[in-house]
């Protein structure tokens, strides 16, 4: 069943360093900076081929990823996208 | 406002006004040797006043004032006033400096390169770099460091130092009495002694140098040494700076910049002398 | 600087400031919340080297707020757009919004939004599920108050963003004398591109002048009348609008208000007005002027006398004397 359905800035509003490891985004529309860690900026790469809900989204970091446990990936993916909503990164299409 | 005086302090520029003439006094005497601002325009404005009409004579009671307020501070007694004068300008810089990023940190220069530290309040890092600055090293500030997002150097913040309890003591063995200011007690922090940097920090306050390393000391343990990952050192700067969520994308440019460009070490000293000794060998390292 | 007028002349006027007090402008805009729009309107004008560069970091923060106050606006859409309701953009973030002059160099503080009055209980809870919470206030009377009278929700802060959002119902609270009518401006809002609305223009003007006398003791005041002045300038190219403004101000029942406002705008700021929306001087436009006025080169205000007749008067206006008198006195025993 489909659940809601996210999307995200395009690349250009994004700039992102690497850190030893992290991520260290400014998002310009908000003038904020986000430290993430992964799957946050595969989460985001992903969700840039265009807005997909939790399962499409699974399904892409699963052509590009290999893991171990489905079941672990789907939880953290859905932990991780409501804090990527709660951050304002990601919203409802 | 009745008393006045304007002080320039690196390429910062204040003037501070006073209901009363007694912590202008001991302000001038501390900053005797700054030059006053050019074109006597000042970038920040900071207004000792009393904090009810009546205040002004009867336990006369400071309250600090200026281009920029925090609406519940407690005022200060007049015996503080001193530290009230340093405490607004304090507040003119953390809330209303926009033009360089703020790291609060202790910044040193030796050989045209700067030595950033940062770290925990208390961690000593004040007093490492006030040290250091009678041991062959230029004291570019104590308590802010300013970066210039164009160039990415580090432009010289030297205010008085502010010392605190075990700390004055440690500095009034190694520098000359007239640099220092009053002894307040009883100050919120405990007691605070100004002193004034020395004559090659102040001469030289127009000058600012290339970073070269970032610091984290850390006193009161057996002397350790060890790096710090580029993520933690972000978080730390970001937290210990003031201004860099106002600054849009010129202060994350320039902050992960800082970073990319150099390394960054934690240490943990049991006394100054070998926390100086670690920092004049990487001086050495760096310049190898 | 004795008063605030070289900082009303360098606003109007910039090509005329030459050498002066640039330590006392600079503080008293910096006072008045005015030292962003100041910093446009000087761009350009020759002025001594410390005084650009002090303009020029005004201008780049005036960018980084206006990104952060739209952002607080697209956040608040985002909590709010399930429940389907019309939100309405107010006061600073609505200049952003829509890209009015007014917005030139425009501070911006809370996020004020007007919603309609039945959809309050709602769009509290859809913001307090987002990361909204209630800003701790320790006096149960004061938040009773606020949510039987007032024109707004008790503010609300964001947990990790650390910025307020104002959820308003009507303009003005509903103990005040005149009663505007919100479901006629909120029938008369206009819709943004991206969903949002605010006022028309004439009700955005309304709005402006009810803020500066009715809903505060002409604190922040020089803003609010060079807002005024701004929208006035902008808003006159458009045929109709004075008959539009003397429409709503009449039907929201603050004729005397918009009215005064105008003298005001004109007097201060020379911005061209409808002599029959305008209305007559009046000797007290002069106490208002000198009010707004009352701010010297080291950003202190002063007048003190003034000012208490002020607060005075706004409380008055916004309680009947009653309330008032009980309203005074619990605050005086707290």
């Amino acid at each position: 069943m489909a659940g809601p359905v996210f999307a995200t800035d395009p690349e250009a509003q994004v700039s992102a360093v690497e850190l030893d490891g992290l991520s260290v985004l400014f998002h310009a529309p908000s003038g904020m900076t986000h430290i993430v860690a992964a799957p946050a900026p595969q989460i985001l790469d992903a969700l840039r081929i265009g807005p997909a809900d939790a399962g499409e989204l699974l399904a892409r970091l699963r052509a590009w990823y290999d893991f171990e446990s489905d079941d672990e990936v789907a939880d953290a993916v859905d932990a991780r996208l409501e804090e990527l909503e709660a951050a304002g990164l990601v919203r409802r299409a | 406002m009745k008393h006045r005086l304007s002080i320039q302090i690196g390429p910062v520029a204040f003037r501070i006004g006073s209901a009363w003439a007694q912590p202008l006094d001991a302000l001038a005497r501390l900053y005797a040797a700054y030059p006053e601002p050019e074109d006597g325009i000042c970038d920040f404005t900071v207004r000792l006043e009393a904090e009810k009409p009546w205040r002004r004579y009867f336990r006369p009671s400071v309250a600090i004032r200026g281009d920029y307020i925090l609406p519940d501070a407690a005022p200060l007694s007049l015996a503080h006033g001193l530290l009230a004068a340093e405490m607004g300008m304090n507040l003119q810089m953390a809330l209303g400096q926009k033009r360089y990023l703020l790291l609060h940190a202790a910044t040193v220069e030796k050989n045209g390169r700067a030595l950033i530290m940062t770290g925990e309040s208390g961690a000593g890092k004040s007093t490492l770099a006030a040290l250091l600055g009678e041991r062959g090293w230029r004291l570019m500030g104590d308590e802010f460091a300013l970066l210039d997002m164009d160039s990415g150097m580090l432009l010289p913040f030297p205010r008085a130092v502010s010392l605190k309890n075990g700390a004055i003591a440690v500095m009034e063995a190694q520098v000359a009495p007239g640099r220092f200011g009053p002894r307040l007690e009883g100050t919120p922090k405990g007691d605070i002694r100004h002193m004034r940097p020395n004559r090659n920090a102040l001469s030289r306050m127009g000058e600012g140098a290339m970073p070269a390393l970032i610091l984290f000391p850390r006193f009161g343990a057996a002397q350790a040494v060890r790096s710090v990952g580029a993520a933690e050192i972000f978080m730390r700067l970001t937290q210990a700076s003031t201004n860099y969520v106002s600054l849009g994308r010129r202060g994350f440019d320039s902050l992960t910049r800082l970073i990319a460009n150099n390394p960054a070490l934690a240490i943990d000293y049991p006394d100054t002398d070998s926390a100086i000794g670690l920092v004049d060998d990487f001086w050495r390292e760096l310049a190898a | 600087m004795r008063n605030a007028r070289l900082l009303v002349r360098a606003l109007g006027d910039p090509a005329s400031v030459r050498a002066c007090d640039w330590a006392g402008l600079i503080s008293a805009a910096r006072a008045e919340q005015l030292i962003g729009s100041l910093a446009f309107r000087m761009e350009g004008q020759a002025v001594p080297p410390r005084v650009a560069a002090i303009f020029e970091a005004a201008r780049r923060d005036s960018a980084q707020a206006r990104t952060q106050a739209l952002w607080e606006a697209e956040m608040a859409h985002r909590a709010l757009a399930p429940l389907g309701l019309p939100i309405i953009l107010m006061k600073g973030t609505a200049f952003h919004a829509a890209g009015l002059d007014a917005s030139v160099g425009r501070s911006v503080g809370d996020l004020d939004i007007m919603v309609p009055h039945d959809s309050l209980d709602a769009v509290e809870a859809a913001l307090i599920g987002a990361g909204w919470e209630h800003v701790k206030d320790a006096q149960g009377y004061d938040d009773e108050y606020y949510r039987r009278w007032m024109h707004e929700l008790p503010p609300l802060i964001h947990r990790t963003r650390d910025r307020m959002i104002d959820v308003h119902h009507t303009i003005l609270p509903l103990t005040a004398r005149p009663r505007p009518d919100a479901q006629a401006m909120i029938a008369a809002s206009v819709e943004l591109e991206n969903g949002l609305r605010i006022l028309c223009p004439a009700d955005i003007v309304v709005h402006a002048a009810a803020h500066l006398f009715a809903d505060g003791n002409l604190a922040g005041g020089l803003r609010n009348l060079w807002d005024i002045d701004r929208l006035l300038r902008e808003f006159a190219a458009q045929p109709g609008f004075w008959a539009s403004l003397g429409e709503c101000a009449r039907l929201h029942q603050i004729g005397p208000h918009v009215g005064r406002a105008l003298r005001l705008s004109h007097r201060l700021y020379g911005t061209p007005v409808d002599k029959a929306v305008a209305g007559r001087a009046r000797l007290t436009d002069l106490l208002f002027e000198m009010r707004l006025l009352a701010r010297n080169g080291w950003g202190q205000e002063k007048a003190k006398a003034l000012r208490f007749a002020f607060y005075v008067r706004s409380h008055w206006l916004r309680m009947p004397p009653l309330m008032l008198a009980r309203h005074l006195w619990v605050k005086a025993r707290s």
